[in-house]
């Protein structure tokens, strides 16, 4: 049984935030009567990508970086084993303790007795999507101890008894006029006049986290990357919350998935280059930290650093899929896509929505645990031309359709294949996928659902669009 | 099995008997490759809302900004400090701070500190609402891969772009959230 053991396995259900509630159609079709919803979304992933086009058309490089950048990927998860294994002694060589989970549970548990052994009831978080994934938040509740987002996007969402539904922006579904009632509301000892200009409500967050930051001893974060040559990790951010947690706490966790690595310091070059020009639209983010271990007198003077699998081996498994775990989580495919504009990310299920969760979600649990997801598209492919580091969203999509289990999905693929065949434009880009499809005589899904009664004859090599176009 | 030695194994088992990777094309602007221009630093400083001062005596700029309760590393240059000025015990009991810095990228408008004595500690200069910073022409580098190559890993380091910021409001930046709300500049040639 041991090779059974060590064979890439997915993540398990009951624990985490990978899997939704009702499937994404259902979902879907609820968000799509909230039109308050779409007005915040369409506004604030507009601003986004205008922003994010203007400091991008700077770079003379762009897509030389860009290449760089899926090609570090690749070549990184190809030697993952050795990398891992460096990143560990370098890390342990400057003071800090690694811990391996396996999984969503386990990671919980190594975290949770790493915060009871410091005696500590509170912890500090800085904005991590790989602790969201796995549920930390409630898995420290029920161990009595309290964790305090410090991101205000967090800090919104958490007050608002909400979820996430942004990568980056988690509280992007929520306008500055929603964002001061859930202050107004939920707010300790906030000003009763506090208006809903941005910079009073930043102020508001200010004050009221800044004695938590300075009395709370224990702080988890995640990583955007990790150095395998040097031990050294990587937080960006933007408010300065990342800096308080990183270096005012006794006791720093860290959480991050297998796949955060690159191997040389050198490489930061093409990701701190790429990240911020694709995430928030800034040439670079207002504060990124990096540190090696434990550095005395300066910081934490206890870290840990807890490496998850979760599913991400499953990813790793399938060549086709193993893409997905190249994201450096900016959340660019996420603003450029017009399903997720429409719907929002909560319809998702999952912490990962968008293009880059309908692809990731379903590799981590399994895809008949998220069956409906990779029809959550309409495979036009600006996820891809947006993507810092080129990750073909829709190969994978069509892919995956190839392997949900079919009488559930048909139904999903009806949905899809009805939006589709609202847009024509958007119908043109599911003919060029059509040709990426590995199933050439059928049409793609979620074409091939609605079709799946008639015949059809070869795809051209070329669209009539396409042919016609170049007439 | 130890779950270090099972997700190993897994890592194996899922990459199974690949070819190695395709070699990184590395065609973009490398380390060297542009020189370093202080205008386009300013430029992008003041773009992100810090404020510069291309002024030789930092002491006098000091005081202009009258920094109330300022705090400074061990190593800091006394003679930028302004006479008379009320020095804080510590960073959580100062209004103001002043540094130096180890780099500053010209196309991105970041300061990167290094924790050298002349910087001090990651958190000198994250409480105080003001941040001064000084940084010489000759610290000036062009590019991101330029910064990496003069920076040592095993450092603690800031990478400080403008004042704290936020993009958490309908995704618009506004400036001042937990890190120091001002922060200024001050270019020595
Ligand atoms: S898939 Fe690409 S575009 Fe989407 S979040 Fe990840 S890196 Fe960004």
């Amino acid at each position: 049984m041991s090779t059974f053991l060590g064979m890439p396995a997915t993540s398990p259900p009951g624990v985490g935030n990978l899997r939704g509630d009702e499937p994404f159609p259902k979902a879907a079709r609820k968000a799509l009567a909230n039109s308050q919803l779409r007005r915040n979304l369409g506004h604030a992933t507009g601003t986004i990508r205008r922003k994010s086009g203007a400091v991008i058309s700077e770079l003379p490089d762009w897509q030389e970086l860009r290449a760089a950048g899926s090609a570090l990927k690749a070549a990184t998860m190809a030697r993952l084993p050795e990398l891992l294994e460096q990143l560990e002694e370098k890390v342990t060589a400057a003071g800090g303790v690694v811990h391996w989970a396996a999984d969503a549970a386990e990671a919980n548990r190594i975290v949770t007795g790493l915060v009871r052994a410091t005696g500590q009831e509170r912890v500090i978080k800085v904005k991590s999507m790989a602790t969201q994934e796995i549920g930390l938040n409630e898995a420290l509740e029920e161990a009595g101890i309290a964790a305090v987002e410090t991101d205000l996007a967090e800090l919104i969402v958490q007050l608002g008894h909400d979820k996430p539904s942004h990568i980056l922006v988690p509280a992007i579904h929520r306008n500055r006029a929603e964002i001061r009632e859930i202050f107004l509301r939920e707010m300790p000892g906030v000003d009763p006049a506090l208006t809903d200009d941005p910079a009073t409500l930043a102020a508001a967050a200010r004050r009221y986290l800044r004695e938590t930051f300075l009395s709370t001893k224990v702080a988890v974060s995640g990583a955007n990357f990790a150095v395998a040559e040097t031990g050294t990790l990587a937080v960006l951010e933007s408010e300065g919350n990342g800096r308080m947690c990183l270096t005012l706490p006794e006791t720093l966790i860290t959480v991050m998935g297998i796949e955060k690595l690159v191997p040389t310091w050198q490489d930061l070059e093409v990701f701190l280059q790429l990240l911020p020009r694709a995430s928030t639209g800034e040439r670079m983010n207002p504060y990124t930290s990096m540190w090696t271990g434990v550095t005395p007198g300066d910081g934490p003077q206890e870290f840990h650093l807890v490496l998850l699998d979760n599913g991400r081996t499953a990813v790793l498994a399938d060549e086709v899929g193993r893409q997905a775990l190249h994201c450096i989580r900016c959340s660019a495919c996420l603003n450029v896509c017009p399903v997720y504009e429409r719907t929002g990310g909560h319809a998702y299920g999952s912490v990962y929505p968008g293009p880059i969760g309908a692809v990731l979600s379903p590799q981590l649990t399994g895809v008949e645990d998220n069956a409906s997801l990779p029809y959550a598209s309409s495979l036009c492919g600006a996820c891809f031309d947006a993507c810092p580091v080129k990750i073909d969203i829709p190969s994978i999509l069509v892919h995956l359709r190839n392997e949900v289990p079919h009488p559930r999905a048909e139904k999903a693929a009806m949905a899809a294949a009805a939006y589709t065949m609202d847009h024509p434009a958007l119908y043109t880009r599911a003919q060029h996928a059509a040709k990426l499809s590995k199933h050439a005589k059928k049409l793609p899904p979620p074409l091939n659902g609605w079709t799946a009664s008639r015949d059809l004859p070869e795809p051209p090599p070329e669209t009539f669009r396409d042919w016609w176009a170049k007439r | 099995m130890s779950s270090k030695d099972l997700i190993l194994s897994r890592v194996r088992a899922a990459l199974g008997q690949q070819a190695s990777a395709e070699p990184v094309p590395r065609d973009y602007r490398s380390a060297g490759s542009l020189e370093p221009d202080v205008e386009m630093l300013v430029d992008r400083l003041v773009d992100y809302k810090a404020v510069v001062h291309r002024e030789q005596d930092v002491a006098a700029v000091a005081a202009r900004l009258q920094p109330g309760r300022l705090v400074v590393p061990p190593g800091i240059d006394r003679s930028w400090l302004p006479p008379g000025v009320t020095l804080a015990e510590d960073e959580f009991t100062a209004d103001a701070v002043l540094t130096a810095a180890t780099v500053a990228v010209a196309e991105t408008g970041t300061i990167v500190l290094d924790g050298s004595p002349d910087q001090g500690h990651r958190r000198l200069s994250l409480l105080p609402d003001l941040h001064i910073c000084v940084v010489r022409t000759d610290q000036v580098v062009a590019s991101v891969p330029d910064a990496l190559t003069r920076l040592d890993a095993t450092r603690p380091l800031t990478w400080i772009s403008g004042p704290s910021a936020t993009s958490d409001i309908e995704l618009n930046r506004v400036e001042g959230v937990h890190g120091p709300r001002n922060l200024h500049v001050v270019l020595l040639d």
